[in-house]
């Protein structure tokens, strides 16, 4: 999304949907992960939307929809590729939006090499490093005369991107996607046509996706290819369109706008890396961009450094841009976990995440854990990851043994959010505040006070040192107001500073008054106005009845309040609205200013005929008729030249495990992909590999509406708990019958990884399917259970491999390869023996 | 106050009717209140089963995998006041088919058997046409359970009194909505005045007609074997698909006709009585 329109967030929101004349929900069982969400989807149903579910499995989100096409599990850029073909192929693009609001026109280096002409690589491969350079990927003659960038509008030169996108997907055509997919090429057929039916100038379509399309090793390039879809067909920024990134839980859109990640800084500003930036001048040079909003980097680093560092910040010392932590290389989620294994990451804080149960390879996780010194788990009971030192499978099995494990575990109870005050961002980028209703029992606090009050420690500790490696804690500005008896840092406070304030110390109203001489502080720029007025913007509650269906008075989305970002994009070049129908915000010529149902993404007076001048810098660089105001040249790139390490245009490639082999190139998977050979952490042979068959079925991971994620807050509950009381397999009648598995009984399931067992539930919602030529069962669990609870069974994710997207560093959890039989699995040490059979089948041993 | 309570039904006595019984609340009587349960907007969440848990207190019914499709609870019991069954119908081919979800709940009967069989009281009709429990007064001897055509009501593991939907009584009183209602994210629980409800209902099946040939309401017809439902259902193929009973007849129907018998063959009988010992002198 970030690639594509500029931002990493959904472009629409959740209530927008109502307006939709054709919903495609892929990669997503939105009705049982998103039910209340769901709502709007099935408004539109209601209104008469064609609402379309592609997936795998016939779920409860199939049984809502109007149409269910079933797709093999990691085959979705295929799927995608199918109807950026039939769009290409039929002249359905929707021309006057693809000319002026995305990079289609703009032609490409003479050097470009495409994967259709390299055998699934682009030009820029380097095979020793396993990686491109992106070079031949830029705009033709960007390097020589400067932007703009040369463009055909007729779309007729084969060197302009619409053309190199018409050439990379003549190959997708609906009966090659169909024997990919599993599918009918007659579905491909009609869920290209449903969309290119309710697209353009009166109607519009919108797609819904969630894990199900990120959680594989190409799950960028899967949401890219959504966005090029969207952008051919014109619905970017206008009602009823766009693409709704469902996200996993609540506040993981947060959690990446004020970020739990390795590489980024608040509101999206890279980490500084430790060789590559030497001063704050450095920086803002190579992270910012001459044109487009990353033009005022140094704003919002500067206000982001004065939040942090308060008058310690100066111009004189680069607002101590030398004091922010610096990285060096990949320090993600999963490389730390390779790391505790090695002995190099020594210390873990767990919060929010059950790991033991909850990530790919949770037995790897559980070994990990085990290799610590110290470990602090934060939750509301004693998870797995906290009791693994007595109960793991591990123990039960003789692998590992408590005496031996070093790891001191300090187990701290959590609040819930009815127990503390503070915001959630959820899906639709919109922040809501939630007011504490009773205090927490017992010695339960809040995440706040934790981290404010255990800095307030290390600072202290730190003061006595007076040592210049002590200026990062010690320079930080760390004086929240506290109350009460347990005191409790004002939330309020904190997010007061996230919004930030102006040399007099009022409340910024948006991140348009952001300097960069040190005079203004913000935490998060893109959060800039939360805070509006010194009014706690997020906890607006205006019913609905009472303004209107946007409700903008409903909490505060990011950015400046806006619900459908790029919404330029909803009115044509000229500034009118593309049709009555679909009227959302538009120029008024009387008041010379963008107005509407929403706010403008815009600067609000700038004329949609407004050409810049040459060498114009930030947003005046962007003309009155570009919508995407993030991007450097304002357009909605259909090719991405830059920020994607995989290629500029989606490719489909077979998951990393898979039983057939790629029909279309001879490389198999990603060639990208992010991989960690090593014991407990094999791959499962595919195909092309020597005993490519001994994992014969697919296997896929997801949640259930009753229970959520690692169960730590679902199997402690007895009304959810009985709801899906237990570990279950989700199977055809012609897998059981292959298997001799009985309904309701019980089957074993392994990978090279681990053996698990799981209740059998034989379903004709699960079909097998015809993928070249061959019938390929799949075998279906959701990942709810573990060790503790008034619930338990074995963990679904003990099964998978760690292999990531090379992007987003996510692991793949929705298309590996396993094998299943009938009855129990083996208990304690036969698990090891057990095991060891299964790798002398498939000839792991020597697999490191 | 309008009396929204259908009149009695031929073949009905009167104390067994919803609205002669709420008339006996006089200025106190509100609108008879009651669900209209629109099944193809259920997206089978179960957010009314934790909703309705939650609020009425009632414990889990144990933790047991039925294999019933993602029905784990089974049945409505004295524990379970709302359930949702899932009916997999996949077409041959499996490439579509429907898998059916309903919420089940009380059906607040116009003629509740439950409430004529009642021995001590307990259950009764309250002021919005609903039928009700009162667990202080019940003693569990179970007529209640036999005596409901749809077997809603069961043993409450806490207390071993009968326990049923009252239809959230509590809330009502303060102008809440029922809990289920209030959850449920898709308006597939809709919560009103019955009378209005069955109007909704007549409208939103001549449209799901259209596109479903066997959809169909049930206990929207005042006429039928309980005088009509305080719940409506919208399906989409026949009750006992669901697993409801397609011709429920309150059993107490033919009570009075079985009085009129008795009293019949008792006064025959006194009267033989009578007849002999006057023939003896």
């Amino acid at each position: 999304m970030g690639t594509s329109f500029g931002r990493g967030g959904a472009t629409t929101f959740q209530q927008d949907l109502q307006n939709s004349d054709c919903i495609v929900i892929m990669g997503s069982n939105m009705a049982e992960n998103h039910p209340v969400g769901f709502q709007w989807v099935m408004e539109a149903r209601e209104r008469g939307a064609t609402v379309i579910h592609v997936d795998p499995r016939f779920t409860r989100t199939s049984a809502a929809a109007t149409k269910h096409v079933p797709i093999r599990a990691g085959s979705d850029i295929a799927f995608l590729g199918g109807i950026i073909h039939y769009i290409l192929k039929n002249d359905r693009a929707f021309k006057e939006y693809v000319v002026n609001y995305t990079n289609g026109p703009v032609l490409l280096r003479d050097d470009f090499k495409d994967s259709e002409e390299l055998d699934g690589f682009f030009s820029g491969w380097h095979a020793d490093k396993n990686g491109y350079t992106h070079e031949t990927w830029q705009y033709k003659d960007m390097d020589t005369h400067g932007e703009p960038p040369d463009t055909d509008k007729t779309l007729q030169d084969p060197r302009c991107v619409y053309q190199v996108l018409k050439r990379h997907y003549a190959r997708y055509t609906p009966e090659t996607v169909a024997r990919i997919c599993g599918t009918e090429p007659q579905h491909v057929i009609d869920v290209a046509e449903a969309l290119c039916a309710n697209s353009g100038r009166e109607r519009t379509s919108a797609f819904c996706y969630s894990v199900a399309w990120t959680q594989h090793t190409t799950g960028v390039q899967t949401i890219r290819g959504a966005a090029i879809i969207q952008l051919l067909l014109g619905n970017i920024g206008r009602p009823g369109g766009g693409i709704l990134a469902l996200r996993g839980h609540a506040s993981i859109q947060g959690s990446t706008d004020i970020p739990t990640l390795f590489n980024i800084l608040p509101g999206y500003i890279p980490m500084p890396h430790a060789h590559a930036h030497d001063d704050l001048k450095d920086f803002i040079e190579s992270e910012g961009a001459k044109t487009g909003s990353w033009g005022n980097m140094d704003k919002y680093i500067v206000s982001l450094l004065k939040a942090w560092f308060g008058e310690r910040a100066t111009e004189q010392n680069d607002f101590c841009f030398d004091l922010l932590p610096r990285i060096n290389g990949d320090h993600s989620s999963y490389r730390s976990i390779m790391g505790m294994l090695d002995g190099t990451v020594k210390g873990f804080f767990c919060i929010g995440e059950n790991p033991a149960v909850g990530s790919a390879n949770s037995g790897l996780h559980r070994r990990a854990l085990a290799n610590l010194e110290w470990l602090v788990v934060r939750d509301f009971s004693e998870i797995e990851s906290a009791s693994f030192w007595y109960d793991a499978p591990e123990i039960e099995s003789g692998e590992l043994h408590t005496e031996s494990i070093p790891t001191e575990v300090f187990w701290m109870p959590a609040a819930a959010h009815a127990e503390k005050d503070g915001s959630f961002t959820n899906t639709q980028r919109l922040l809501q505040w939630h007011h504490q209703a009773v205090e927490p029992k017992g010695e339960a606090h809040s995440d706040l006070w934790f981290y404010y009050h255990l800095g307030k420690r290390i600072k202290e500790k730190i003061a006595a040192q007076e040592e210049p490696f002590s200026d990062p804690i010690a320079f930080l500005t760390w004086n929240y107001p506290e109350k009460g008896e347990t005191a409790d840092p004002d939330a309020q406070a904190v997010l007061r500073e996230i919004n930030g304030w102006d040399a007099n110390g009022r409340a910024l109203s948006d991140y348009n008054g952001l300097k960069a001489d040190g005079s203004t502080a913000c935490g998060c720029w893109i959060y800039c106005g939360c805070f509006k007025d010194e009014v706690n913007q997020t906890a607006r509650r205006k019913p609905g009845s009472e303004q209107s269906w946007v409700a903008p008075e409903w909490a505060w989305a990011w950015p400046a309040n806006r619900r459908i970002i790029y919404n330029r994009a909803s009115a044509d070049p000229q500034g009118k609205p593309w049709s009555e129908r679909k009227k959302y915000v538009w120029w008024d010529e009387e008041k010379a200013e963008w107005t509407g149902h929403d706010v403008p993404d815009f600067n609000k007076t700038k004329r949609p005929d407004y050409t810049p001048e040459a060498g114009a810098k930030a947003e005046d660089a962007i003309a009155g008729w570009q919508p995407f105001v993030m991007q450097e040249d304002g357009l909605g790139w259909l090719f991405v030249p830059n920020g994607i390490v995989d290629g500029p245009l989606p490719v489909f490639y077979e998951p990393h495990e898979s039983p057939v082999k790629n029909a279309l190139y001879s490389q198999q998977a990603n060639p990208c992909r992010q991989q960690f050979p090593r014991t407990f952490n094999e791959s499962n042979p595919s195909p092309s590999d020597a005993h490519g068959d001994v994992f014969p079925f697919v296997l896929h991971t997801y949640r259930l509406t009753e229970h959520h994620t690692a169960g730590g807050m679902s199997r402690t509950v007895p009304h959810l708990s009985e709801l899906q009381p237990e570990f279950f397999c989700e199977v055809s009648p012609e897998l059981a019958q292959l298997r001799g598995l009985t309904h309701g009984d019980w089957a074993t399931i392994f990978t090279s990884r681990a053996v698990i067992e799981a209740r059998v539930m034989v379903t004709d919602r699960v079909k097998p399917m015809r993928v070249d030529g061959k019938t390929l069962h799949s075998v279906g669990l959701p990942y709810h259970w573990g060790s503790r609870g008034l619930v338990t069974g074995d963990s679904a994710n003990d099964l998978l491999n760690i292999t990531l997207d090379p992007n987003a560093h996510i692991q793949e959890t929705k298309g590996l390869t396993c094998d299943i039989i009938s009855g129990r699995r083996p208990r304690g040490k036969d698990v090891p023996d057990f095991m060891n059979a299964v790798r002398t089948r498939s000839h792991l041993e020597g697999q490191e | 106050m309008s009396r929204a309570c259908p009149e009695p039904v031929e073949g009905f006595i009167d104390l067994t009717s919803a609205a002669a019984e709420s008339a006996t609340y006089g200025a106190e009587e509100r609108d008879r209140m009651g669900f209209f349960t629109d099944t193809t907007l259920c997206i089978g969440c179960k957010a009314c089963e934790v909703a309705c848990k939650e609020w009425n207190q009632l414990p889990s019914d144990g933790y047991e995998f039925t294999g019933e499709s993602y029905d784990n609870t089974k049945e409505l019991s004295g524990n379970t006041w709302r359930h949702v069954a899932f009916v997999e119908q996949m077409e041959p081919e499996r490439d579509t088919g429907r898998w059916l979800m309903e919420s089940d709940v009380c059906k607040h009967c116009t003629h509740a058997g439950c409430l004529d069989v009642c021995p001590t009281g307990a259950i009764i009709r309250t002021e919005f046409g609903t039928v009700v429990i009162q667990d202080d007064i019940c003693n569990g001897c179970g007529y209640c359970v036999v005596a409901c055509p749809f077997g809603v009501i069961g043993e409450k593991q806490e207390d071993h009194t009968m326990g049923k939907c009252t239809l959230c009584y509590d809330r009502l009183k303060v102008g809440e909505q029922p809990a289920c209602a209030k959850a449920c994210p898709t308006e597939s629980i809709q919560y009103g005045v019955v009378d209005e409800l069955r109007e909704r209902a007549e409208k939103r099946l001549e449209k799901v007609q259209q596109k479903f040939d066997g959809a169909q309401l049930y206990l929207n017809d005042p006429n039928d074997g309980v005088g009509g439902g305080g719940s409506l259902f919208l399906l989409l193929d026949k009750p006992q698909v669901y697993g409801l009973p397609p011709n429920p007849i309150v059993p107490t129907k033919d009570l009075p006709q079985r009085w009129r018998t008795a009293g019949i063959a008792a006064a025959a009988l006194f009267g033989a009585v009578v007849l002999c010992a006057v023939s003896r002198r």
